[in-house]
């Protein structure tokens, strides 16, 4: 076993015999593979879903044609990105609980019961207190929408740490329960519209930071990579630790760069549409001539989600709460004989898992500018298919946030790709994902068994 | 050898029973600084349980624990800690999905600006540990799921030196090692015995009790057969007391 540092002698035995380019690339750069192939299975499925639109009117007989293609464009993927959110957001919280070996069934049913707690509070409740449409009623219907989920996980993980209760039967229990109340809290009635402000945040055209707050994000983002970058190789040379080839440094931050002004510039060149342009005009009292380009930028959700997962990251890779969850999920025991305590860790991950569920029932009920009872059905498990696709071990000790994010957008570009292929039935959807689920983790079971 | 004063750990009638069944039953033993105290009998003598309410991961029904002649509460591993008491159990008790430095620290994270665990610090750390204890251990970057027997026992050790123990607690150190790594935990027990720490291990080996123990406790059936001076006796009382629970004539 010889360091990376080492030169390889030119007549070594195999196995130290010289790596080839790609192998030597992915040491340099330190590229997760398992990030690599997720991020090449996505391409394949957006690429896949853009084509076959022509691919299947040249099997049809009606000859090749080429700009059938709609999934590649700045509209469907700024819609992808919304949708993804609030999958993401609650990925991100489930790939904790999933580590420390438990489940979490009830995360659509939390959607569904704070989703309509909020839905009154800022339609029926706070408007009698403070009058209608007053700037302060989103703020406080949102916290409460998180407090609310953060405790109700609170209760579950409490019954699941503290009483020994197994985390399935306390969520299932908890699927059955948070439904039946959401249904119970207003009698079944769909409440709508909600609060101006707090429609804001499900993104619609108006829910969007524009097309220069999107350059101040994404300026701000590509600051953020290269200073990780810099930081990260002066705290390797402090410690006389390897250093990455500068050309790999190079690589990283060009490639980070890329990544993100790319995103920017595709979320800008989608337009607002006429009629909302129109809209606006009036609203502001402008004349804006016709045809005016007025691009959406990063939608609201979308920020949200990426604040989280860069949250939710250092949570696990840089505090002392993240390490315990991993060594909790490795070996329960010898956590506990380090002296962690393991029952109110389980406590807290559980408790966050809650207010993300409500942070996602604040955006799915703005997105669709109401509150109904069935809000979230059947999410928990599109949420546990995008933590185990994003690469989350159901044994435990085993996750990262970025590859439940992935997974989020690997299953909502399935979904809205059959949509978008006329195969938007949702039985078809739900072959295709269920099947996706399967193969992910067999695919990351070879590749786990190839890597011992 | 001559013990004399206060010892450093006074484990004094202690007794815990699991579902009716006594698994220690009232035993009193001691350790003194600078001394190794084998712990001896059968498997399932009461040994590790013993050992375990002195590590904090039980709690006796009853009994006292004293440690320098003052009695103390230890309810959890972190009591136990806090001490200076440290523990290799049998298991190793290692979270196999974490590097070797974050094993090291487990519970006890080095923590830099804003509250943010210092990974480059621990890692550096260990590195400075391990190439006293094992200077060939090179996998400081992998779980430590992927190091071998030897590799993964000496992070253990590493963790239970490093934070200036003074009651070490070894259980079965030796049991999955070579030849050559039996030898080096050999040394460092002689070592950390010259630097007046007090241990107790638990043996199978009975060459190895005679080798490095001063004293010598013997279990049966969750009772203490008696303790002897290893110089005193041989191979064969030790054996004697282990199989027929009974303590030697000469030595009584």
């Amino acid at each position: 076993m010889t360091e990376a540092s080492k030169p390889t002698s030119p007549a070594g035995p195999s196995s130290d015999a010289p790596l080839g380019p790609v192998a030597q690339f992915l040491r340099a750069t330190e590229i997760d593979t398992r990030l690599l192939g997720m991020v090449g299975a996505l391409l394949l499925i957006w690429v896949g879903f853009h084509v076959y639109p022509a691919i299947a009117s040249g099997l049809s007989g009606n000859g090749f044609d080429f700009g059938l293609g709609n999934f590649l464009t700045p509209r469907n993927l700024w819609n992808l990105s919304v949708q993804t959110s609030y999958i993401g957001i609650m990925a991100t919280g489930m790939v904790l609980v999933i580590i420390i070996r438990c489940i979490d069934l009830s995360v659509g049913s939390i959607i569904g019961v704070t989703g309509m707690v909020m839905g009154l509070l800022q339609t029926e409740f706070l408007p009698q207190h403070l009058g209608l449409g007053h700037p302060s009623i989103w703020v406080i219907t949102a916290t409460v929408g998180l407090l609310l989920g953060a405790l109700i996980g609170m209760f579950h993980g409490w019954l699941i740490a503290y009483r020994g209760i197994p985390s399935f039967i306390v969520t299932l229990g908890g699927l059955l329960i948070w439904r039946g109340m959401a249904f119970l809290s207003a009698s079944g009635r769909t409440i709508a519209p909600l609060d101006e402000r707090f429609a804001l945040l499900g993104g619609g055209p108006y829910g969007t930071v524009g097309a220069v707050g999107s350059w101040i994000v994404g300026g701000l983002a590509c600051v953020g990579v290269l200073y990780l970058l810099k930081s990260g190789r002066a705290s390797r040379r402090k410690h006389d630790f390897p250093l990455r080839p500068m050309w790999a440094e190079v690589f990283m931050g060009v490639v980070g760069c890329a990544v993100i002004l790319g995103s920017v510039l595709l979320v800008n060149a989608y337009p607002w549409a006429k009629g909302i342009v129109a809209n606006y005009a009036k609203a502001t009292g402008q004349t804006l001539p016709e045809g005016t380009f007025i691009s959406h930028g990063y939608a609201i959700p979308v920020l949200l989600l990426i604040a989280v997962g860069i949250a939710m990251t250092i949570l696990m890779n840089r505090t002392r709460f993240g390490r315990y969850v991993f060594a909790i999920g490795g070996n329960p025991e010898a956590a506990l004989l380090a002296g962690i305590n393991t029952r109110w860790v389980t406590l807290k991950v559980f408790a966050l898992m809650g207010a993300l569920a409500g942070l996602a029932a604040v955006i799915t009920s703005a997105r669709q500018n109401s509150a109904t009872n069935a809000m979230g059905e059947l999410d928990e498990l599109y949420v546990i298919a995008a933590a185990v696709i994003g690469g989350t071990s159901l044994a435990g000790g085993s996750g990262t946030i970025y590859g439940a994010i992935l997974g989020a957008l690997v299953i909502l570009s399935l979904q809205s790709g059959m949509v978008l292929i006329g195969f938007g039935d949702g039985s078809y959807q739900k072959i295709v994902v269920g099947t996706a689920l399967v193969l992910a983790v067999y695919l990351d079971i070879l590749y786990r068994k190839k890597l011992k | 050898m001559a013990n004399s004063g206060t010892p450093l750990v006074e484990l004094r009638d202690i007794s815990i029973s699991f579902g009716g069944i006594k698994a220690v039953d009232r035993v009193t033993v001691d350790l003194y600084p600078g001394e190794v105290v084998g712990l001896l009998g059968h498997n399932g003598a009461g040994k590790s349980t013993l050992i375990k309410c002195l590590s904090g991961a039980y709690k006796a029904d009853s009994g006292d624990i004293l440690i320098n002649g003052e009695k103390v509460e230890i309810d959890n591993p972190r009591d136990a800690r806090a001490l200076n008491i440290e523990t290799i159990y049998q298991t190793l008790a290692l979270a196999d999905n974490l590097d070797a430095a974050s094993n090291l620290f487990l519970g006890r994270e080095l923590v830099g600006r804003g509250g943010f665990v210092d990974d480059s610090s621990m890692e550096a750390e260990t590195r400075k540990i391990m190439k006293r204890l094992n200077p060939n251990f090179r996998k400081f970057n992998v779980p430590v799921s992927a190091l071998s027997g030897g590799q993964r026992q000496s992070v253990a050790i590493a963790r239970a030196v490093y934070f200036n123990a003074r009651i070490l607690i070894m259980d079965e150190p030796t049991a999955a090692l070579g030849p050559h790594e039996t030898q080096m935990v050999s040394d460092l027990i002689q070592e950390l015995k010259a630097q007046g720490l007090g241990i107790f291990l638990i043996e199978h080996d009975i060459h190895n009790v005679m080798k490095l123990c001063d004293r010598a406790s013997v279990m049966k059936n969750g009772q203490l057969v008696g303790t002897v001076n290893v110089n005193e006796v041989t191979d064969e009382d030790i054996l004697g007391m282990i199989i027929l629970g009974k303590k030697p004539a000469k030595a009584a």
